[in-house]
């Protein structure tokens, strides 16, 4: 399947500090991906390239299949792009805010207003419509936002920070939301984000993009099997009983082969598997007459993958002495206000 | 959102079926919606406002000074241009105010930078230019569409306002208007609006350079200061410093410096503003540079044709057209390729 958005050795530079290095990334029609990394990991830049906002120092990004720097139009056409801090005009309502924004993407002038209003009936914005965008919450204009992107029907949208200052259960109905949208409609959502939580709740895929590098993509669980793979699985069981020490049980099941490490801690067993083998463990412990208060399985998260892939990148920071990049950058940065 | 299920189930019902609300394209249409909503908002705003308030005054004031002794200039014959009574109404005065020309040119700076200082990085504070520049138009369409949105209102104001008084000019005193006469006011409210054109582009400039609109309004005030100011001072003391001594000059080395002195004001778009405005408004004035004896004798101080006059002030025209058109192209080229970040 042709990928909608394809990054090729994507790159920017802002004087000796690279913001992108030679970023490649597919994304393919109708899946929600999330671009996960830290703040000034280069996403907001990648994003800002894939619509011409921006001009790469190397490297081609297509989107829709039209070249994001030589033919912007076309591209913006067809994507909707809602921004970090997205801002209305305060003088106008939600709803010229948005007829506005309709004209300017040359939508039938007939159906406009009928358009705006339902798109900010799917936003949830219907009660607020004839309200001035200036007394709006922050809540409200990243849906106005939505809104924005939506009225245009496009392809792809690309939210930039979607979850930044919304309350949790505001956010829970947004990335609902977003999900209903790209399922019902078919759309391919890219979304970029640094809380890992948001993205684990809707991303079909996630990319991990720190220092301007994608270190890993793909869906959750390949990643954490990528990555924690070589640890296994860890079971931990707690019984009523104080455990003996030394356990009669420990040399009977090490026999299994299945199991690589057993540590036992006052009432807490906690098995270290090649594969998971929970179910075995605890019948065998059942029927040799232990009772079980609680069985766990740890599984790995994107917090453990996050913390993972940042430890391991901090690492290679010191190593190689990227600190001075960093700092380089924050003096930038103050320069270009 | 209070109610999910609602919105969720007019999702469904909607958008999906009927895919494309697009209308077939039609290229320039965004240019003509930034307009509107340009000029909407100018004639909103309080600051347009105060503007139209301090034109107005100026207007009034000066209008009602000259049309008080507009009986004695009608019949002062002494004075070549005593005949044109309308051009009179807009030039004359009695010296307890400048004449309305003169105050148009400390005005229309200040309607050019006004409207202009916050066209770009306001929107960029707001966090609106992503919006704006993440839909499919062309960034230059957004400059000229600032820039023609403003311009279209200072015209209308200048042209209603000199409408206005032709038109009380007439019931007033009951004297025919010339053609000759609504060429020339016509003709300097077009000088008039190509200078304000001139300070209107300087700030939209300003407004992409610098990122505040307060420092963008300051540079551009201080920069006409500087040319209404300090440019003739600094112009005259270098001037002198090189100048050899007059009295050993020929009248023809003279002329020379002097039409040399006068070329290197004009480089200061308020002096071909003033050149031209009195040109047209003042039909005697044969030349903007020095004569010689020899051109004055056996003149006849008379008011020029109407063609002659504009011959006179074309190259200022195209001066004030040339430096606003610069300030343009140097908008567009700092405009077009930037990064745009909230």
């Amino acid at each position: 399947m042709e990928p909608i958005i394809q990054l090729r050795n994507l790159s920017k530079r802002y004087g000796t500090f690279k913001a992108v290095d030679e970023l490649n990334l597919e994304v393919y029609r109708g899946e929600i991906f999330g671009l996960l990394g830290p703040n000034g990991a280069g996403k907001t830049t990648s994003i800002l390239m894939m619509l011409g906002l921006t001009d790469p120092h190397s490297g081609t990004a297509r989107v829709c299949g039209y070249d994001a720097t030589k033919n912007p139009i076309a591209v913006k056409q067809k994507v909707g792009y809602m921004p970090d801090s997205v801002g209305f005009y305060n003088h106008m309502t939600a709803l010229e805010n948005l007829i506005y924004l309709g004209r300017l993407n040359n939508l039938d002038e007939s159906t406009l207003k009928d358009r705006a209003e339902e798109v900010l009936n799917i936003v949830g914005l219907a009660g607020s419509m004839d309200k001035k965008a200036g007394i709006f919450s922050r809540g409200m204009k990243q849906r106005l936002g939505l809104a924005d992107v939506l009225i245009k029907d496009p392809e792809v949208i690309i939210l930039d920070e979607p979850t930044l200052g919304i309350d949790p259960a505001g956010v829970k109905e947004f990335l609902t939301l977003i999900k209903t949208l790209s399922q019902q409609q078919g759309l391919t959502v890219l979304l970029s984000s640094h809380h890992l939580h948001h993205v684990q709740q809707v991303c079909d895929r996630v990319g991990i993009f720190v220092g301007g590098k994608l270190l890993a993509q793909g869906d959750i669980a390949s990643l954490s099997a990528n990555l924690f793979g070589k640890e296994g699985a860890v079971t931990t069981i707690k019984t009523v009983h104080l455990i003996e020490q030394p356990w009669p049980l420990e040399a009977e099941m090490r026999q299994w082969g299945a199991l690589t490490e057993i540590a036992i801690s006052g009432d807490t067993l906690e098995f270290t598997t090649q594969h998971d083998i929970t179910p075995r463990i605890v019948r065998h412990l059942v029927e040799k007459g232990y009772n079980i208060l609680q069985v766990s399985r740890k599984e790995y998260g994107l917090d453990e993958i996050y913390q993972k892939y940042f430890e391991s990148s901090f690492n290679e920071n010191l190593n190689h002495g990227k600190s001075s990049g960093i700092f380089k950058r924050a003096f930038f940065g103050q320069h270009k206000r | 959102m209070e109610n999910q299920a609602v919105s969720l189930s007019a999702l469904s019902s909607g958008s999906t079926k009927d895919k494309k609300h697009t209308a077939p394209p039609q290229p320039n249409r965004a240019f003509g919606v930034i307009i509107r909503k340009e000029i909407a908002d100018h004639i909103r705003s309080w600051r347009f406002l105060v503007l139209v308030a301090l034109v107005l005054l100026t207007f009034v004031a000066s209008l009602y000074v000259s049309v008080s002794n507009i009986r004695t200039t009608f019949t002062n014959t002494n004075d070549p241009d005593h005949a044109f009574m309308y051009l009179k109404l807009l030039t004359s005065t009695d010296n307890t105010m400048p004449p309305f020309h003169v105050l148009l040119s400390f005005l229309a700076p200040l309607l050019g930078i006004s409207m202009g200082f916050d066209a770009i990085n306001s929107e960029q504070n707001n966090g609106t230019l992503t919006r704006l520049l993440a839909q499919p138009i062309y960034r230059d369409n957004l400059l000229l569409a600032k820039f023609s949105g403003a311009i279209l209102i200072v015209g209308m104001l200048f042209l209603s306002l000199t409408l206005l008084m032709i038109g009380g000019g007439l019931v007033l005193t009951g004297v025919r208007l010339e053609a000759q006469e609504l060429i020339r006011i016509m003709g300097f409210v077009f000088v008039t609006l190509l200078y304000v054109a001139f300070y209107l582009s300087l700030s939209i400039l300003l407004s992409i350079v610098f990122r505040q609109p307060a420092t963008a309004a300051l540079s551009a005030l201080g920069l006409w200061l500087f040319f209404t100011v300090f440019y003739p001072i600094i112009v005259n003391l270098i001037i002198r410093a090189f100048l050899p001594d007059p009295a050993y000059l020929t009248q023809a080395q003279v002329m020379g410096y002097n039409e040399f002195i006068l070329d290197i004001l004009r480089i200061a778009p308020n002096q071909l503003y003033t050149d031209a405005a009195t040109t047209l408004l003042m039909p005697s004035i044969r030349s903007l540079g020095p004569m010689s004896m020899e051109q004055m004798a056996g003149a006849i101080p008379s008011p020029l044709p109407v063609k002659e006059s504009l011959m006179i002030v074309w190259p200022q025209l195209s001066g004030m057209i040339a430096s606003s058109t610069g300030c343009f192209a140097i908008a567009y080229y700092l405009f077009m390729r930037r990064e745009i970040r909230s």
